[in-house]
């Protein structure tokens, strides 16, 4: 529950709720966007996705970087994309 | 430095281990504690504590939002979780934590009908779904998490959505490090500062720890090379007479912090004159409630919940863990009635708890001290 992963953006699919698919290793999601209106979350941003929000803008290589720290994390990071896997916002 | 090679660049480990190393003073002792589970994790994993000179030692605060909840709260929400017309929801985390009548996994395998969701927007749609239902959402964590529950508590409010309550136990970073500051006992050099809950809060929270407390805080990032480099920082600082808040992730973390973030909490939030930590006491003003303008989702009125209110086990000694006065391997049960797979105290159940993280990566600081030996 307290990790973040990073993940991009495929798609908008509602920009009046900010719900957008966002792609976590292979895996595409529905997460909700509202906490970035300040500065609106594009396609092809990646974002720290932390319970089905995005919470920060990162760079590729701070996404990248993040990724390869969270599968050395092993378990949790396992849990963490079983449980993404398993959401359904919409 | 048998690890360093795990790190993505060992080169640059080795380098800033090496100036740590000739930065520490021989004759003086440094305690630095990180407050985030995730930190926790990591330093534990790739044994950060093995890198380090022997007078820098490293101490676990009270980071994890699961391991500080206390009994009486979980014995809350399972009485909410009993009901009938409830489904019952909480993040994966959540299930395994013991209450005195034990977890909500057990109240799940009973029969209740208890969801683990991922989002606490998995919950509102399971509230859409099942309009002649009550779902519950029992919402933890610190402020990483609760501008979410603000935003889907919001959310509620635009859909007319009725059947959906939220049991908040929200809880915010700043009051438990005054409050760990304010403890005679307890001595502490400097802090390592989550990285997540600081791009929702920013660093300017911090202040007060170096202009009133004279202490140092460096905010790191979640790769081991970011802890290790936010180390050097805080003993750069010493090593030139400064006490500063300091950003080691600014590539993140804003200084300002994620002010759209912080308007939510504003909205749908405020502050509790005092609430209850696992190990730690009544902290004041140191958790959220659902505020009056909000008051139709909060599960605490909607059910007349209980406010159970229960001791730890005598056994445990979690709250000295949590105030990094003992290493998890000193408590009298870690290891022994006290495990992963039968956790007595909070600190073993989610894997960012500092007993968890030792129990399962320990080895590496073992290997430490039989070298020393
Ligand atoms: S070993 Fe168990 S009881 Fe002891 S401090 Fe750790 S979690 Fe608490």
């Amino acid at each position: 529950m307290c990790l973040g992963i990073p993940g991009k953006i495929v798609e908008i699919i509602d920009e009046e709720h900010g719900l957008v698919k966002a792609d976590v290793g292979g895996v595409r999601r529905a997460i909700a966007t509202a906490l970035l209106d300040d500065d609106p979350a594009q396609v092809g941003d990646w974002v720290l996705i932390h319970v089905g929000f995005a919470i920060a803008k990162i760079n590729e290589e701070e996404a990248q970087a993040n990724l390869r720290a969270l599968e050395e994390i092993g378990e949790a990071y396992q849990q963490e994309m079983a449980d993404f896997r398993a959401s359904r916002i919409i | 430095m048998k690890y360093v090679h795990e790190f993505r660049n060992a080169e640059l480990a080795r380098a800033v281990a090496a100036e740590i190393a000739e930065l520490t003073d021989p004759n003086r002792h440094y305690k630095i504690m990180e407050i985030c589970g995730g930190h926790t994790h990591t330093i534990y994993r790739h044994g950060i504590k093995d890198m380090l000179p022997e007078q820098v030692e490293l101490v676990h605060g009270p980071g994890c939002p699961v391991c500080v909840l206390p009994m009486g709260r979980i014995d809350d929400g399972m009485a909410v979780a009993e009901r009938p017309e409830v489904i019952f929801t909480c993040f994966g985390d959540m299930m395994r934590v013991p209450g005195s009548k034990g977890s909500l996994l057990e109240a799940k395998a009973r029969g209740n009908d208890i969801r683990m969701v991922y989002s606490p927007l998995d919950a509102l749609r399971i509230a859409r779904e099942n309009p002649d239902r009550e779902v519950v959402f029992f919402a933890i964590g610190f402020e990483t998490t609760s501008p979410s529950t603000a935003l889907t508590i919001q959310r509620a409010r635009r859909e007319h959505l009725h059947n959906f309550s939220v049991f908040c136990n929200h809880i915010t970073l700043v009051p438990p490090i005054r409050a760990l500051l304010d403890s005679p006992d307890l001595t502490l050099d400097a802090f390592i500062g989550p990285g997540h809950v600081s791009t929702v809060i920013g660093c300017s929270p911090y202040e007060f720890i170096p202009t009133e407390y004279g202490k140092a805080v460096v905010v790191a990032g979640c790769e081991p090379l970011d802890i290790l480099y936010s180390i050097l920082m805080i003993m750069r600082q010493f090593a030139e007479g400064r006490r500063a808040v300091e950003n080691q992730y600014s590539r993140v973390v804003p200084w300002e912090g994620n002010q759209q973030a912080l308007r939510c909490l504003e909205d749908v939030f405020e502050l509790r004159p005092t609430f209850e930590w696992r190990g730690l006491g009544s902290i004041p003003y140191s958790a959220v409630k659902i505020a009056p303008a909000y008051a139709e989702w909060d599960a605490e009125l909607r059910f007349a919940v209980p406010g159970v209110r229960i001791a730890d086990p005598s056994e445990c000694q979690c709250g000295d863990v949590l105030r990094g006065k003992l290493k998890p391997w000193e408590c009298r049960v870690f290891g022994t009635s006290c495990t992963p797979e039968h956790p007595l105290g909070t600190l073993m159940v989610s894997s960012e708890g500092a007993c968890a993280a030792y129990y399962n990566f320990g080895r590496k600081a073992i290997d430490k001290s039989e070298v020393s030996a």
